[in-house]
């Protein structure tokens, strides 16, 4: 396959950056888009110029260190797929594709499309846990959990904190990273003690750092590679208001 | 005896002439051992914590879940780590399971079960008091997880789904869908994130650690460099842990996060610490088989799938039908005659063994003949497609994305893929290395596997060592100390230390070379595949030595390593873990060398009785073999550590 691709080179975050614009000739529809970009690097390792720089790990979607923007999209053009897992036999031959760093205020660019999703550890610091002790616990098995509430818990933990929703929203809004977190615990007669304290802390520090509210375009479940649904928000909302008309100690 | 030069006339390692046997394991009956331990363990008082600093390297299982736990003591914990979050370790990428010795299924399980399985999984190479505490352990750790809202899978009836896995005959394995991993790091960094809100832990992402310091004798810091900028930073402590991962990475193609490396502990090794058993690494049956030659990495499909998948080959060589047009009597189910008792569950060294056999042997699927099908179709019939999609349908959609194809109608095409290292830094009883305050812990150490890890027990291993390990161990050293104040980061050693790091990057900075860091990585694994692999021999690892050791010549002639020391730089951060990736190579293949026997993983072709099983020598080979750093150019030392086993009789690994 032929590619050509328009990618946006930053080499800070003060500092402007552009696209350029790179063919590629030998393409194999096999390789993920990721692997693309390590040939076209040691492409360019050989002829003496700067790699592009973009982040990766797993390759498997798990670990949701990749995250870019291809075509407009956050992780590109097929649903339910981070750009690791994307192979370029999803894109055309001759196609050009514009490759682009998530963009969102609370999301500063390192360089070309790297970028510093550290303000979602900083939310989940202000709450995304249950403060139980190590030596401290009960066996396993004294607590039941409906397998229905054990499996919805699981699906919003599936979270792989990689931002997409985020770069998706029109907003920058964290919801439904932040959504997915309070729901899965939330769902969890473990995650009962601190379920007022915790929303309460951790929507403000969402909105401190920098993310923008929800106003329900929906564009995050669109993107989230792992399907996380909209639901989440739903949830967090009304968990907000039950810790909002509630006068207990917490 | 010394390993003879073949061609330098040189010796190729020396051996030390006492035995390694302070590995401080308590006196006592095995079951015993560790309560006495606990029982007997000095304690640092509530005060006196609070004046201690630990550094923590890595946050994946173990790191994490050590650096929360210390912080909850009430220990000032420092934690490091090369990835942007904590939350993105390699463990986040475990998919089957986590054991543990609950019994709740009333299949016979007991922790002297999980115990004896581990043991004998691991071919008689580990040690058993280090084993027996693990199994001890392990059903805290399933309490503990599911307190702070691990989603495990559950029965109607509410209480916890257990799995069985490869190597056992009982259900003992607890597991999040395929992504047991996931959930168990995303709670233990839960925690983490908790005492880093609590002031308790302070946190550096995106810092490299890349050398220990040494204050007369004793780890009392570390250098790291802040990827982002590129500055050298150094940071004191009382004690060091390095949680810092596996080594697999070393082949380029392994089913490891692309940016695991050795750099950590081999740069330990470097300042004292020994090295336990380097060439013993896992190669995992199952994996989704290269497609291509810019493959970057291989996806591992879950062995939970061999539950109740079944593998197979066409009995008609070079067979093209596609599968579901070979008949059943027309399949060869390999596993099945070679081993009827445990059949499609052999251990991994087995199974992998066994799948590269039947290839060689030229029944391997078209077109590359390097692939066997497994096969869920069978499964499907017997317990229902709904049951089957639950149990390993996020598996089918990875296969899917990565292959065009959906299982479970067709049947996936597998081949086996280096996984995880048993080896690694040597640990006494306490999780310390032979360098006093320098401890390693889960993937990073070598202590509970022995030749040959069991599936769904590396999970297990990291979350003990930090959960329950640690936090009593520390103790006893720190508790040396109580006067010592933290050690000022103006101290030779660490202008030494910092100084050495840097001119290092500066060296492989100006080398200018024109060949990209990674063309050699790929060569590199490309040799350690082909001798230090799935089956070795004298021959082959003898040239792999040859070859190891002109490609490191080439790399420091020829690499090219653009940008700057002093900046973000992706390129500089792999040229340096490949640097020192070329050098654990040669260890890693002198330990082969050296290890005149099969055992485990390690299948040593010479060593194999007439039916070509692995053939154990414990009259020569029943130890641990420690290696240690003499200098640059010099032969490393062996240090032996005889491996008594009193509770068990080693016996032959029969899974037939
Ligand atoms: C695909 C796959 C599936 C698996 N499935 C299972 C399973 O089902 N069950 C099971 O029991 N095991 C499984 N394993 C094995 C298991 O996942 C690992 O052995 C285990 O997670 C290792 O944990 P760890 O904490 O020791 O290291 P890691 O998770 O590798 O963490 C290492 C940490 O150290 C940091 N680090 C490393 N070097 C440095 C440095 N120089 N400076 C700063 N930071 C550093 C990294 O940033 C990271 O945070 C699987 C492994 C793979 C590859
Ligand atoms: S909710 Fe989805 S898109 Fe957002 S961080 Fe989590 S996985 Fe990524
Ligand atoms: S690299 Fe881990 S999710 Fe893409």
């Amino acid at each position: 396959m032929r590619i050509r691709l328009r990618v946006w080179r930053q080499r800070g975050p003060d500092v402007p950056g552009k696209f350029e614009v790179y063919e590629l000739e030998d393409v194999s529809p096999d390789w993920s888009f990721l692997e693309m970009l390590d040939v076209l690097n040691l492409r360019l390792v050989r002829e003496g110029k700067e790699p592009i720089a973009f982040e990766s790990d797993c390759r498997e979607g798990i670990c949701g260190t990749c995250g870019f923007m291809i075509n407009g999209r956050a992780h590109g053009p097929l649903k339910g797929t981070t750009v690791c897992q994307l192979h370029m036999r999803h894109f055309s031959d001759g196609e050009t594709i514009t490759v682009e760093p998530f963009r969102a205020r609370a999301f500063p660019v390192i360089r070309d499309l790297v970028v510093d999703r550290s303000a979602l550890d900083a939310i989940m610091q202000e709450g995304g846990y249950i403060s139980t002790n190590v030596g401290s616990a009960p066996d396993a098995n004294s607590i039941p959990v409906s397998r229905w509430a054990a499996s919805r818990a699981f699906d919003f933990a599936t979270c792989i904190g990689c931002g997409a929703c985020v770069a998706a929203c029109p907003n920058g809004s964290a919801s439904l990273f932040l959504g997915a977190k309070v729901s899965h615990l939330m769902l969890l007669p473990q995650g009962g003690p601190e379920r007022k304290r915790r929303i309460r802390k951790m929507l403000i520090a969402m909105e401190a750092l920098g993310f923008g509210g929800c106003s329900n375009t929906y564009a995050c479940e669109a993107e989230c590679p792992k399907e996380i649904s909209v639901e989440a928000i739903a949830r967090m909302y009304r968990e907000a208001w039950r810790a909002m008309f509630s006068h207990s100690e917490e | 005896m010394a390993g003879a030069g073949w061609e330098t006339g040189s010796a190729l390692w020396e051996e030390a002439r006492e035995p390694l046997t302070n590995n401080k394991i308590p006196p006592g009956a095995l079951p015993d051992k560790w309560t006495h331990y606990k029982n007997t363990v000095p304690l640092v008082s509530p005060a006196n914590k609070r004046k201690f600093t630990v550094i923590v390297v890595g946050t994946g299982l173990a790191g994490a879940s050590a650096a929360a736990t210390l912080a909850q003591l009430g220990y000032q914990v420092v934690v490091f780590t090369y990835h942007d979050s904590p939350r993105r370790a390699h463990s986040i990428a475990a998919q089957g399971g986590i054991n543990a010795a609950k019994n709740y299924q009333n299949d016979g399980d007991s922790v002297w079960r999980l115990f004896y399985d581990t043991i004998k999984g691991g071919d008689f190479r580990a040690r058993e008091a280090n084993v027996y505490r693990l199994a001890e352990i392990s059903p805290q750790i399933i309490d503990y997880c599911v307190a702070i809202g691990v989603p495990f899978a559950r029965e109607y009836g509410g209480l916890l789904a257990n799995r069985s896995f490869g190597g056992v005959l009982v259900q003992r394995t607890f597991y999040a869908r395929g992504q047991t991993g996931q959930q168990l790091l995303l709670g233990a960094y839960s925690q983490l994130m908790r005492w880093v809100h609590a002031g308790q832990v302070r946190l550096y992402p995106r810092h490299e650690m890349l050398d220990v310091v040494m204050i007369d004798g004793h780890a009392r810091g570390v250098i790291v460099r802040d990827l982002r900028t590129g500055e050298i930073r150094r940071f004191a402590a009382h004690a060091v842990i390095l949680a810092t991962g596996g080594y697999g990475n070393i082949y380029f193609l392994s089913t490891n996060a692309k940016m695991s490396n050795a750099t950590a502990i081999w740069r330990a090794y470097r300042r004292g610490a020994y090295f336990g058993n380097p060439s013993f690494v896992q190669v995992h049956p199952t994996a989704i088989p290269q497609a291509s030659h810019y493959q970057s990495k291989l996806t591992l499909m879950s062995e939970s799938l061999r539950n109740d998948g079944r593998i197979w080959v066409p009995k008609k060589k070079g067979d093209t039908r596609p599968p579901e047009e070979i008949p059943p009597e027309e399949r060869w189910y390999f596993l099945e005659e070679w081993y009827p008792a445990y059949g499609n569950l052999v251990p991994r060294d087995i199974g992998a063994r066994a799948i590269k056999k039947v290839c060689d042997m030229g029944y391997g699927l078209p077109p590359t003949g390097r692939a066997v099908y497994l096969d869920l179709r069978d499964a499907v019939e017997r317990l229902g497609r709904e049951t089957i999609e639950a149990r390993y349908g996020n598996l089918f959609d990875m296969y899917e994305r990565i292959t065009g194809e959906r299982p479970p109608d067709v049947p996936l095409r597998i081949y086996p893929a280096v996984h995880y290292t048993m080896g690694g830094l040597w640990v006494d009883y306490e999780l310390m290395t032979t360098i006093p305050g320098l401890y390693a812990l889960g993937e990073a150490n070598f202590s509970d596997h022995g030749a040959n890890r069991l599936g769904a027990s590396a999970l297990m291993q990291g979350l003990s060592d930090g959960y329950f390990i640690i936090p009593y161990t520390i103790g006893a050293y720190l508790s040396q100390f109580l006067r010592e104040p933290l050690p000022d980061t103006e101290h030779r050693a660490f202008r030494e230390a910092e100084e050495q790091v840097r001119a290092r990057l500066e060296k492989l900075k100006s080398v200018g070379g024109k060949t990209p860091p990674d063309e050699f990585h790929m060569r590199l694994g490309k040799i350690l595949w082909d001798y230090v692999g799935i089956s070795r021999n004298a021959e082959g690892l003898k040239k792999a030595l040859s070859e190891i050791r002109a490609l490191r010549d080439e790399f420091w002639r020829d690499v090219r390593v653009l940008g700057d020391v002093q900046d973000f730089n992706q390129e500089l951060e792999k040229a340096n873990r490949i640097s020192d990736f070329l050098e654990l190579a040669e260890l890693m293949t002198i330990d082969a060398l050296h290890r005149e026997e099969s055992c485990g993983c390690h299948f040593r072709e010479e060593y194999q009785t007439e039916e070509g099983e692995p053939l154990r020598r414990d009259d020569l080979f029943a130890y641990v073999a420690a290696w240690e750093y003499q200098g640059e150019g010099k032969p490393p030392r062996l240090h032996k550590e005889p491996l008594e086993f009193e509770a068990v009789k080693p016996t032959v690994r029969s899974y037939k």
